[in-house]
């Protein structure tokens, strides 16, 4: 008897403990881990889904639904010509190592991010930078090279966050930024946990704590959402299972959209895809609906060129390319390749590319064009497609913000070589006026879906799937984040 | 004959037929996608219903059938043909440096874990049936050298293999004429059951993306395809892992039985 009340009394006592855990502390899945933790220098877009607006600022920021809101800049000045921006910052800030966050740190950040030698990965995101120079500890200015209409946008990447000079050597390993989380542990292959920093310049965030978790595989990832192992999964990798966590009273889904363009990418540069005829016939072969139904289960709208459907400056250009087999072997027919051609089809891991490349290449075969299907590791895929080049079609998802400036460079991987695309983006890059960068991007989107650079297939969906009690997530990746700022177990 | 040979004989006939029979005809060409059929469940005109691409199953188990025997039974060729003759001239040469090199480098592939050294071939060479057949091809090797070493070593001390050699045949007509006939029936066992391991390793290399590549029809595949979808649709990963067990079983069972129907000395208890 004696036994059975200390038993009960401690388990009264471990379920009190687990119930006040549970109001501040937050577990999250995603589902590939950083490979370090310096957002300035790594391209993985997992470093900025576990660091972005946790640990890190910039002097912008996106928020949930991809508006440029104020960061560590509480206001700006942008001068007549459009060449000087003033930024006023925030007072009060400091770094998670106690340092202050002044001018110094902002010019420090961008001369290091543009400078000659560094390894940013968005390095044009800085090209337009002349000047940074430091007014008074709270006001810093830049001065552009020329005219910049995307200068504020630019700056709210992850690339552009303000990083203390102090934490740099240790920044790949041991992030300290401004953010209102500070990093705690990071153990490979396992977790990363986030403690609330109680000096934070803004308003404090709900959660204590936070724990990330890495989980790529979908039958896992299902297995650990519904053991209840972990609270939120953003970016849930299995679409098929989603309704069965919406018919659950103790999750919700949320289903938003992402910035990622999934394209089934041709090698511009290699026969028969450098001959336009070919190119255009691929995208006639292609039935969008049958890859978004059979690869996504019903999750992505279609798309007709290289833009997010949900930009207020979007084209719909669907019609370019719509599904028409028949005219699809006439091109080929035109094209010299009545007899249709082989040709390899690359794909990396995530199930669109997976199951997606299966559908296409049933699709192809109906018009004469047999592929040989190579599934590839996501570091196989970066060295033989992306770097070498070695590939005759291959599908992914471009998902960085407004990225139609890829085809600009004429080395980007699909290889598309196009002056007169190189002249409208120069010419967008220098107008700021807002009708005149709508036209511009207009054409821009027209031109590439009239080459028939890739065949645009649809924009990635993203669902979140969290326990029904968690509110303040967002809902859409404008950028890869898990802003947890404003997230709260709904209490 | 016993009940073990019949139900693995039928079993194992049953899973070939299917596979023979795929040459010829299918309910539905699995190269054909229906999005809007996928995830039927058996029943009307799909009998085993439709996966996630609206493939017909039935037709995707005959294919698969196909892939699985045509991986497993070149495979086991090439362990048998190179394998019992490195173990009858091992066994002819018992004793010797040869016997020793033949006998050592069987050990060195034996202690490599077999599924490792599958996986290390295909990610070297590239996924594709033919390095799935060559991995597991290599892996019988040893199996059937060290058979056959070892059933022949006793042979060599009768007394018709001394009238042989007496009457002035070499070694190797010996083991061709007299050592190879009298142990057939041992490689005819071990050949069932290593290939009903073949099935099982080209199965596990096609779950990990490292055998047959799409569109060509796998059971492994079909396996790993429909692991997300247990909760919504079992049916579309219960089928092939049936195919798979049926299979194993039916072979293991033949293989057990051929064992007890060709040994001679149970054969004596047995009439």
């Amino acid at each position: 008897m004696h036994h059975f009340k200390r038993l009960a009394a401690s388990t009264a006592v471990v379920l009190c403990a687990s119930g006040a855990l549970a109001q501040d502390s937050i577990t999250v899945a995603i589902q590939l881990e950083p490979p370090n933790l310096d957002p300035t220098s790594g391209a993985a877009q997992a470093i900025d889904s576990v660091l972005y607006a946790n640990v890190f600022e910039g002097l912008t920021r996106f928020d949930a639904d991809g508006a440029i809101i104020r960061g560590l800049a509480q206001s700006w000045d942008i001068s007549e010509d459009g060449l000087t921006y003033t930024f006023n910052l925030a007072a009060g800030v400091t770094f998670h190592d106690g340092t202050t966050m002044d001018a110094e740190d902002v010019k420090f950040s961008l001369d290091r991010a543009r400078a000659e030698d560094s390894t940013n990965a968005q390095k044009a995101l800085f090209a337009d930078i002349a000047e940074v120079t430091v007014i008074d500890p709270l006001i810093v200015q830049v001065t552009l090279s020329q005219p910049n209409g995307m200068f504020l946008f630019n700056m709210a990447w992850g690339d552009a966050v303000i990083v203390a000079p102090e934490s740099i050597d240790t920044i790949a390993t041991n992030p300290v930024g401004t953010g209102p989380f500070t990093f705690a542990d990071w153990v490979q292959g396992d977790r990363l946990e986030l403690t609330r920093n109680e000096n934070y310049w803004g308003a404090a965030p709900a959660l204590e704590s936070a724990t990330f978790r890495f989980i790529s595989d979908p039958t896992a990832a299902f297995a650990a959402m519904m053991a209840e192992d972990v609270d939120v999964f953003v970016g849930f990798p299995a679409p098929e299972n989603l309704p069965q966590f919406e018919a659950d009273p103790r999750f919700q889904v949320l289903n938003g959209n992402t910035e990622g363009e999934t394209i089934l990418a041709m090698n511009n540069k290699v026969a028969p895809f450098d001959n336009p005829l070919v190119r255009r016939a691929v995208t006639h072969a292609i039935d969008r609906q049958a890859i978004i139904d059979g690869a996504m289960f019903g999750q992505g709208t279609p798309i007709g060129t290289h833009f997010a459907p949900h930009n207020p400056d979007y084209v719909d250009l669907l019609a370019n390319s719509q599904f028409d087999p028949a005219l699809s072997r006439s091109l080929l027919a035109e094209a010299g390749l009545a007899d249709g051609f082989t040709t390899t089809l690359k794909l990396p891991p995530p199930s669109y590319a997976r199951r997606g490349g299966e559908i296409i290449a049933s699709q192809l075969r109906e018009v004469g064009i047999e592929t040989e299907i190579t599934n590839l590791e996501w570091a196989q895929w970066i060295e033989e497609v992306f770097t070498n080049k070695d590939f005759g079609l291959s599908i992914v998802s471009h998902t960085e913000p407004m990225d139609i400036n890829i085809y600009a460079n004429p080395d980007y991987y699909f290889q598309y070589d196009n002056a007169d695309f190189r002249a409208v983006l120069d010419e967008l890059n220098a107008t700021t006026d807002p009708a005149g960068r709508s036209a511009l991007l207009a054409q821009a989107q027209t031109i590439i879906s009239e080459d028939y650079v890739n065949a645009y297939l649809f924009q990635l969906g993203v669902a979140t799937v969290a326990r029904a009690e968690i509110t303040g997530l967002w809902v859409n990746q404008p950028t890869a984040a898990v802003d947890l700022t404003g997230v709260s177990w709904g209490n | 004959m016993s009940r073990n040979l019949i139900i693995g004989a039928g079993l194992t006939a049953f899973f070939t037929g299917l596979a023979a029979l795929s040459f010829l005809w299918t309910p539905y060409n699995i190269e054909v996608l229906d999005i809007p059929n996928r995830l039927l469940t058996p029943g009307g005109a799909h009998v085993l219903g439709t996966d996630h691409f609206g493939r017909d199953i039935l037709s995707m188990v005959m294919m698969g059938a196909r892939t699985s025997i045509a991986v497993a039974l070149v495979a086991v060729g090439i362990g048998m043909g190179l394998g019992v003759p490195l173990g009858l001239w091992a066994a002819a040469r018992r004793g010797s440096l040869l016997d020793d090199l033949i006998m050592r480098g069987n050990d060195l592939v034996f202690a490599f874990p077999s599924l490792v050294i599958a996986i290390l071939i295909t990610a070297v060479f590239g996924p594709s049936a033919i390095n799935a057949i060559i991995a597991i091809g290599i892996f019988n090797i040893p199996v059937f050298a060290r058979l056959t070493r070892g059933a022949a070593l006793p042979l060599w001390e009768r007394d018709f293999i001394l009238a042989a050699r007496v009457s002035g045949k070499g070694a190797a007509r010996i083991s061709v004429e007299h050592i190879l006939p009298n142990i057939a029936n041992l490689m005819i066992v071990q050949g069932t059951i290593q290939f009903s391991l073949g099935i099982l390793a080209e199965a596990a290399l096609s779950y990990i993306g490292l055998g047959a590549q799409p569109p060509t029809a796998s059971w492994g595949r079909m396996l790993a395809d429909a692991q997300t979808l247990v909760s919504i649709a079992p049916h579309v990963a219960l089928i092939p892992g049936f195919a798979i067990l049926l299979t194993v079983l039916g072979l293991n069972l033949l293989g057990d039985g051929l064992r007890d129907w060709l040994d001679p000395r149970l054969r004596v208890v047995r009439t």
